[in-house]
C-alpha cells in the first residue's frame, strides 16, 4: 500500500499481523544479514539537543559516553578487517573526546567516514573549527532538518535550532560541504514533525533544494526521508498524544516487501558506548543485541560471523519496512531511490 | 450514542459485508485514483483535503489531512486548499442572491 494514500484499510485492524517475523515469513522471506559494509558506531548519549522524537533519548544530561579505550577497539576492527564506511552517530558525537581520534584513524586506514552531525552542536565551546574538520578528513556529513521552516524545525528540535541549524549549514557550505564539484558531501534528514510517515524522498528532496536556496542560498547533496521509530521519546510522544495504536496500524498497513532486500541492518553492525554489537541503532536502545550465538561485543567482532546472519526484529522493525521504507540512508524500496 | 466515531475509519470494510464486490470495485477506484498521473499525489490530496472540507466529512478530512502531510504539503499549502473549498462554498451561496434579487425584482414595482 502507498504511504500517500489516505489511510482507508482495506481489512481491519485487528486482522493486521503485528509479528515482523510472520509478517516477513508470509511474504516468503526472512532477514539475514548480506555483508557487513558499514560499522555504526555509537558514541553515547551525550547531546547538546533534546528533541521530540528522538530514540536515543539523548540530551545534555547523559553521561553514557564511549571510552577511548573502546574507541581504540573499534579501530582496530576497522584495520582488522577493511571495513569500508565507518558511520559515526550519537547524541551529538563531537561531544565524545575521542571524536576526532574515530575520525581520523578510520580515514587514515581508508575508511569512508560519515557523522551524523546535528549542525547546532557547532556552536558549541571548542566546536567552530568543525566545517574545516569535515573538509580536512574528507567526512560525509549528514545533518538532521526535519523541514525548511522555522514553526516545524524548532517544535521538534528545540526553541532556536532553525536559525541555527541554517547558520551552520552556511559554515558546511562556506567549505566546500554540499557545494557541487567540492567532493565533499553535506546530505540532510527529513523526520516527520510528528506521528506519520514521511512524503516520497525525490518529492521532498526537491522542495528542499527549491527552498533552501531561494530563502536562504544553502545548497546539498541528498535529502534523506527517515521514518520515526516507535522507541524511547517518539514513543512517549506517541503515548501522551494517544497516537501509538494509530501509528503502529499505520506502519503495519504500510508494509512494503520491496524495502526488505535494502533494509541497512543487512549491511552494517552497530556498536554501541559500551562496545555491545547490535543489529542495528534501534535494536541497541532497546537493548535487543545480535543473536545469542554470535559474539557480543565489539572486541570479539568477525565479520565471517556477522555477514550472514539472522537479525533479530521486533515491531519497531515496521518502521523501516512502511511505504518506501527507511534507514539511516533514507528511503530504501528501489522504486524511492530515483537516480541515486 | 456519538454520530461520528475515529474508529469507524478503521471499521470501513464492514461496508462490504452485504456487498463485498461492489466494495472492492470502489476501493480500487479510490486508491487508482489517487496514483500518481497527470496530477501528482500531491496536489491529488490537496484536492482530497478541499473536498472534503466542502462535504464537512470529518472521516474525510482526518484521512487527506494525514495524506496531505505524507505527501508533503506543509499547513501553508494546507490551508490554502482548504480557504479554496471555503470560498468556492461561499460564492456558490452568494450567486444564489441573484436569484433572492431575481425573485424580489419580480413581485416589485
Amino acid at each position: 500500500m502507498s504511504t500517500a494514500l489516505p489511510f482507508i484499510p482495506a481489512e481491519s485492524a485487528a486482522n493486521s499481523s503485528i509479528d515482523f517475523d510472520e509478517k516477513l515469513a508470509a511474504h516468503g522471506m526472512e532477514l539475514r544479514a548480506a555483508a557487513v559494509d558499514t560499522l555504526q558506531v555509537n558514541v553515547g548519549k551525550l547531546c547538546n539537543q533534546v528533541c521530540k522524537h528522538c530514540h536515543v533519548d539523548a540530551g545534555p544530561g547523559r553521561t553514557e559516553i564511549m571510552t577511548r579505550e573502546t574507541a581504540e577497539q573499534v579501530i582496530a576492527v576497522v584495520q582488522k578487517f577493511r571495513i569500508s564506511t565507518v558511520d559515526i552517530t550519537g547524541g551529538a558525537p563531537e561531544l565524545n573526546p575521542s571524536f576526532r581520534y574515530l575520525v581520523t584513524k578510520a580515514r587514515a586506514l581508508g575508511a569512508h567516514v560519515i557523522v551524523r552531525h546535528n549542525l547546532t552542536v557547532m556552536f558549541e565551546p571548542d566546536q567552530e573549527d568543525l566545517p574545516g574538520f569535515f573538509r580536512d578528513h574528507s567526512v560525509e556529513v549528514v545533518s538532521s532538518l526535519p523541514y525548511f521552516l522555522e514553526e516545524q524545525t524548532d517544535a521538534q528540535r528545540g526553541r532556536g535550532v532553525f536559525e541555527k541549524s541554517i547558520e551552520a549549514l552556511r559554515r558546511l557550505n562556506a567549505v566546500g560541504c554540499g557545494i557541487e564539484g567540492s567532493g565533499l558531501i553535506l546530505d540532510l534528514v527529513y523526520n516527520p514533525v510528528g506521528a506519520f510517515l514521511p512524503p516520497p524522498q525525490t518529492s521532498i528532496e526537491a522542495d528542499f533544494k527549491r527552498e533552501l536556496a531561494t530563502r536562504y542560498g544553502i545548497s546539498f547533496n541528498y535529502l534523506y526521508t527517515i521514518t520515526n521509530m516507535p522507541i524511547r521519546r517518539f514513543l512517549d510522544f506517541l503515548r501522551r498524544s494517544g497516537n501509538e495504536e494509530r501509528y503502529m496500524r499505520k506502519l503495519v498497513e504500510a508494509f512494503n516487501p520491496g524495502t526488505v532486500q535494502g533494509l541497512m541492518c543487512r549491511t552494517m553492525v552497530s556498536v554501541d558506548w559500551t562496545g555491545r554489537l547490535y543489529d542495528c541503532d534501534f535494536n541497541q536502545m532497546l537493548e535487543l543485541g545480535v543473536a545469542p550465538e554470535l559474539p557480543e561485543t565489539i572486541a570479539d567482532f568477525d565479520p565471517e560471523n556477522f555477514a550472514r546472519r539472522r537479525i533479530m526484529t521486533g515491531p519497531h522493525c515496521f518502521g523501516c519496512t512502511a511505504g518506501s521504507g527507511s534507514s539511516c540512508g533514507g528511503a530504501v524500496a528501489v522504486s524511492a531511490l530515483g537516480d541515486r | 450514542m456519538a454520530y461520528y466515531s475515529e474508529d469507524d475509519l478503521n471499521r470501513f470494510s464492514e461496508i462490504g459485508k452485504y456487498r463485498p464486490d461492489l466494495f472492492e470495485k470502489f476501493m480500487a477506484w479510490y486508491h487508482a485514483c489517487q496514483e500518481d498521473g497527470a496530477l501528482s499525489r500531491r496536489e491529488k490530496a490537496l484536492i482530497g483535503l478541499a473536498v472534503a472540507h466542502a462535504l464537512q466529512c470529518p472521516y474525510c478530512i482526518d484521512s487527506f489531512s494525514q495524506s496531505c502531510l505524507e505527501s508533503g504539503s506543509n499547513m501553508e499549502q494546507m490551508t490554502e486548499a482548504i480557504h479554496m473549498a471555503s470560498a468556492l462554498r461561499g460564492g456558490a451561496s452568494l450567486i444564489h442572491g441573484l436569484q433572492a434579487h431575481d425573485s424580489v425584482n419580480k413581485v416589485s414595482m
